[in-house]
This record gives C-alpha cells, structure tokens and sequence, in this order.
C-alpha cells in the first residue's frame, strides 16, 4: 500500500520531504543529455477544442512527436445527474437521462424504463417493445452518424461529414414529429411510452430504411478502400481482446477488438432475441476496425428497424401501455370523469410510484457501449441511488495505453474512435 | 420478481466452501445474486472469482458505492461481475462503516485495468480510499475541491459552501494555474518556477480558500 493514496483524504495534494509534489509517479526517461530527445515537451490539448468531442483536456508529455505519457482530464461538465435522481421520481428521472448521453437520448429513456421495471416488476406490452427497439436503433444510426461525420473531419474528409448528417437530419426529424424534442425527447415512461407514434411516422422511417443504406454505401466507398483513411487508421491505437476486456470496454470498442460481445446478443432484453441481425466483430483493434465495426452496425441496426416496422404493422390497434396501474396514469378521459381516477392520477404525479425495497441492475446496448443504469430503492418513490453506467466514461479510460507511443497526430484519431460524449462521461 | 423466488447463483455454495465466513451473506433482489463479503478478504474473493475455472468473471461491469439514507446503514461498495464466457452476473458488496474512518478497501487495479476510473470516482463521489490504486485522485471534480464528496447523503444538493462562497472561491481562483503539479514536474518544468509559485500551487491555488 502506498502511503501517498492515504495522504490525500481532501483536497490538500502532499509534498515530499524535498518539497516536490507526491502524486503520481512519473515516467520521465532521459534520453541522452546531448540529443534533442533529452527534453519532454508537455502539451495541452482542450478543454475547447473541436477535436477533443466536447470538453476533455487531453495533457500529453511528448518527446519529439512521440507520446509518453497521455493525460485526461474530465468533469468539466459534470452536472451531478446521479445525485439529482435521488430526489426524483422514476418517471422524473427520464429527462435527465436525455441530457447524459445526447447523441443518443431515446436509447438512454429506454435503458431507464427498462431498469425501473426491472426494480418494480413491471412487464410491458409487445408493442411498447417494438417501439423502443425502433428508438433504440434510430438513436445508434443516429449516434454512430455522428461519430462517422466528426471522425472524418478529424482526419480531414468532410464530404462524409455532410452526407452523415444529412441522414441524421432525417431520423431527428422523425423523432420530433414522434416525441415533440430533436433533443430532449424523455421518450419513455415507467410501464410504456410518452406517445405513440404519429401518423405517417410509419412509412417516412420506412422511406429512411430503403434509402439510408445508400447513403452508407458511398461512405464505405469513400473511406474503407482510401489510402489515407487507411494509413491514418490501420495498426493506430490498438488494442488485444484480452486488454479490451481488462480495461471493460464495450461496445464497438470491445467489438473491434475480436470480443464477440453484444449485450442484445448475449442479455436479450425487449426481444432482441427474436430479430435477425448480426453483429460486426474486428480483428485488429485499431481505428479502421472500430471504424468498420460501426459502419456495419448501422446497416444491421437499418435490417432490425425494417423488421420492427413489419412487427409494428402487425401490432396496430394492439396497447402501448401496460396495464399496471400502480405504474401507468389512468386515461385522460377517465381522470376528467371519474373521481378514483382523478384521485389516483393525482396521487401518482404528486407521490410519485414507490418501487419495492431491492435494487436492480440494468445494462443495454447503446450505441457507445454497454449502457446500465442501478437503482437502489428503499421503498420510496425516489431511488436510493441512482448509478449510471456509462459506456464512455469507461472506454475513454483505456486512452492513455492507446496513446502510449503513438504520434501526436494520431491522438486526435485515436481519441474520435473511442466515440465519446462528454455528457455522459461527467455525468 | 421479489427476492426469494429466484434461486442464488451457483458461485455463491462455490465461494462459501472456498472462504467461509468471510461471504457474510447472500441474497437475491430482482433476479440478480448479492454476496456480501469481509471488507478485508474482498480483493481475494474477488481474485478469486476472476481466476477460477467454472467461474471467470473476467469482466468487472462497474464499481460504485451506495450511501442509505439511514445514517445508521453502513456504505457499501458494489462490484458489478460478468463472466464474458458464461454469461453470469454477480454483484459482490463490500459493507464500510462510515463511524469507523478511514472508509479504504483494497484497489482491484492489478485484476482489472478498468478499474481505475471507477475506483476514482467513488473516491470521488463517496470518500472511499483504495489501497494500492496507483493514481488515486478526484475526476469529476476539481482536486482542490473542498466541500466533500457529494455522492453522501450528508452532503446537501446544493453542495457544502453558500452559494457566495463558492462564487468567491471560484472569483479568487488563479485561471491560469492550468496545469496540475505532477503535469508541470513534467519536463522539470516545476523546478523552474518561482518559489511563492511553487509555495501556491503546493497549497492547491486552484480554487482553495483563502
């Protein structure tokens, strides 16, 4: 046990008996005093920067153009998103989790949906599945369209950068029309949905579905056979299957790296089970796998999207809600006519639901790994705790070893296929 | 889907025939197996589990801590285990006494790199010293952060300071203190500082009070 971990209970960093800092040990190496390689540089990189994705602060300690040493720095966003939902319903909880990880907020209100049932034991309608795994799979094309856009302006392509977000235009839209936000959707409720779907929300995804693909295939023809995508991508930032479990990556991160492990694969939840799809496994672990892995991942998640919207033409007419009413509010009609109801509407938007004492842990796929969200509950109706597992919180933590020895210029890379977003990372 | 109807993990006979009293007990809340096992045993529970055939939970899913609004409840460190493999869950806790500081467990770093984040942020949040985390500073907030950990029940939503001081603190901050010491002992760049410099930054210029 190092006696310097104890020293700082606080804040107050310790001094050695020489005055010098007592942190973390340092790896400066000396070279040979004569040679340039003799002086580290020390580089800042953030918080504001377009290439860090969001306010990280990347310190890198170079020697030459060489990385020794990379140091992250994140929370500059923090916002206490887990302390808060202790004070809040289940149901109040669902707008912060639009704002955790915002590229993909429907998948996040699906993740807590999910967890909440999960804590109070609450089963939901075949077609409130079919509708969250259509927001589940919008919200990866849409994230990983992000992420292809930025990461080839990173690495100086921006024609795709244009055409990704044309499409993504295309899926926000079809969630405004369906939940009324591009961006703070609070799609779900405990035991079913905001809403359903609007009119002709059917049929424009299904336009989406049959057009999108193409879309893709000019991406892939722009970037999988370039030469510079390539030079830029391949053997950078690697990382074995066996370290990629050690670090607890997950996600495509995992995926690229040879791990065949997809939590709609391996934990089914909302029936993933029952549709056709596969999941993209790398080989090497570097940038251009990770790269291909997401690529395949949105005409996959494009495949389950066409298999949903059959289930949910099959499903018209059928109920979105559960018929739990410890969970779901009575019918508008029937609070405004009908006392019982009235007074139970009432009592469950001002009490809030309690869910048992237990905890439950609940972990998705979401377009940057494995989201969970843990809840402890008391018996009350605001959780003891409220946990969030973010997927990019943790992959980023595996940064330093990826920049270990690469070239400042691949940090920028290296750092864009970690797929990160900083709201969910600072939480 | 209460506790009791769905059966304990298999690993839990495994690990009380391995360790003994040192699993104090074992439940089961939403389908999902709880063991709660001796604060001081738990890295070796833990390497246990990690390397033993039939078992090899190699993937640590999370590390958190849950402070109860009962201040008398001791708080717990949660380990969240997946064994890639089998496909099992277990969740290890570990119980601390908050009457009884300092709150420290040992770090599992050397069995999981992924580990070291989480175990900062619990740090962090919640004041739980790892032994032996190579690294162990706050993450989220700033490392001169002095109102406490914010994740404890003890400390209000709106934090530990009035809303003046903490606006003071920040107003007083030195905005180009940018770099953290151990950054600046990088390249020797803290040897050449000025003494009050160095005498400043040891003292945490960053937001510390005045």
């Amino acid at each position: 046990m190092s006696s310097r971990t104890l020293e700082m209970s606080l804040a107050t960093p310790g001094l050695d008996s020489e005055g010098r800092p007592t942190r973390i040990p340092l790896s400066v190496k000396k070279g040979s005093d004569d040679e340039f390689g003799a002086e580290h540089m020390l580089i800042n990189i953030g918080p504001q920067h377009p290439a860090t994705h969001g306010v990280l602060r990347l310190v890198l300690e170079l020697e030459g153009e060489t990385v020794i040493r990379c140091i992250p720095h994140v929370g500059y966003l923090h916002s206490g998103f887990e302390k808060l939902g202790e004070y809040r319903h289940y149901n109040q909880i669902v707008p912060l989790t639009d704002r955790t990880d915002y590229l993909s907020p429907m998948a996040n209100n699906v993740c807590l949906a999910l967890a909440a049932e999960k804590l109070m034991g609450v089963t939901i309608t075949e077609r409130c599945q079919v509708l969250r795994v259509i927001a589940c799979e919008m919200s990866r094309i849409i994230s990983h369209l992000v992420w292809l856009g930025t990461t080839g302006i990173d690495l100086g392509a921006f024609t795709p950068f244009l055409w990704s977000f044309y499409q993504r235009e295309r899926i926000y839209n079809l969630q405004e029309s369906w939940t009324g936000a591009r961006l703070t959707t609070s799609l779900t409720r405990v035991g079913g949905m905001l809403a359903d779907v609007p009119d002709g929300f059917e049929a424009a995804l299904r336009d989406f579905c049959r057009t999108f693909p193409h879309t893709l295939d000019e991406v892939d023809s722009m970037f999988t056979r370039n030469s510079i995508w390539c030079g830029r991508t391949q053997g950078v930032g690697i990382m074995g299957a066996d370290d990629a479990i050690n670090y607890s990556l997950s996600g495509p991160m995992l995926r690229a790296s040879g791990v065949s492990y997809d939590v709609r694969k391996d934990r089914p939840y909302l029936g993933y089970d029952s549709y056709d799809f596969d999941v993209p496994v790398g080989e090497h672990g570097d940038i251009y796998d990770r790269y291909r892995v997401r690529l395949e991942e949105m005409y996959q998640s494009n495949r389950i999207l066409d298999q949903a919207l059959d289930r949910l033409a099959k499903l018209k007419g059928a109920p979105l809600n559960t018929d739990d009413h410890r969970v779901i509010l009575p019918p508008k009609s029937r609070a405004m006519s009908d006392m019982e109801a009235m007074i139970h509407h009432f009592k469950q938007v001002m009490e809030g639901v309690a869910a048992p004492v237990g905890e439950a842990y609940f972990g998705v796929e979401n377009p940057k790994g494995e989201l969970g969200y843990y809840f402890v509950s008391d018996g009350t109706a605001k959780p003891v705790r409220w946990r969030i597992r973010p997927p990019s919180f943790i992959n980023l933590a595996c940064l330093p070893k990826l920049c270990e020895g690469a070239l400042l210029s691949d940090v920028i890379a290296i750092n864009a296929s970690v797929d990160i977003v900083m709201g969910e990372i600072d939480r | 889907m209460t506790a009791g109807t769905v059966a304990l993990s298999p690993s839990v006979d495994l690990l009380r025939t391995a360790f003994g009293p040192a699993i104090r007990r074992a439940s089961v809340s939403c389908g999902d197996t709880i063991v709660w096992v001796d604060p001081e045993r738990a890295h070796e529970i833990l390497a246990w589990l990690k390397t033993t055939p039939g078992q090899q939970f190699n993937y640590l899913t999370d590390i958190t801590a849950v402070d109860y609004r009962d201040p008398e409840q001791p708080l717990e460190v949660v380990y969240q285990l997946r064994s890639l493999g089998r496909k099992a869950d277990l969740r290890i806790k570990i119980q601390l006494d908050k009457a009884a500081p300092p709150l420290a467990v040992d770090s599992v770093f050397d069995l999981w790199k992924g580990a070291d984040w989480l175990e900062r942020e619990v740090f962090d949040m919640f004041g739980v010293t790892f032994r032996g985390h190579p690294d162990l500073r706050r993450i989220l907030m700033w490392d001169t952060y002095a109102e406490g950990f914010p994740l404890r029940k003890d400390f209000p939503l709106r934090g530990n300071f009035t809303r003046a001081e903490q606006t003071r603190q920040v107003l007083a901050a030195n905005p180009e203190a940018n770099y953290s010491l151990e950054e600046l002992t990088i390249a020797d760049a803290f040897d050449e500082l000025p003494e009050d410099m160095k005498r400043r930054l040891a003292q945490g210029e960053r937001g510390e009070i005045r």
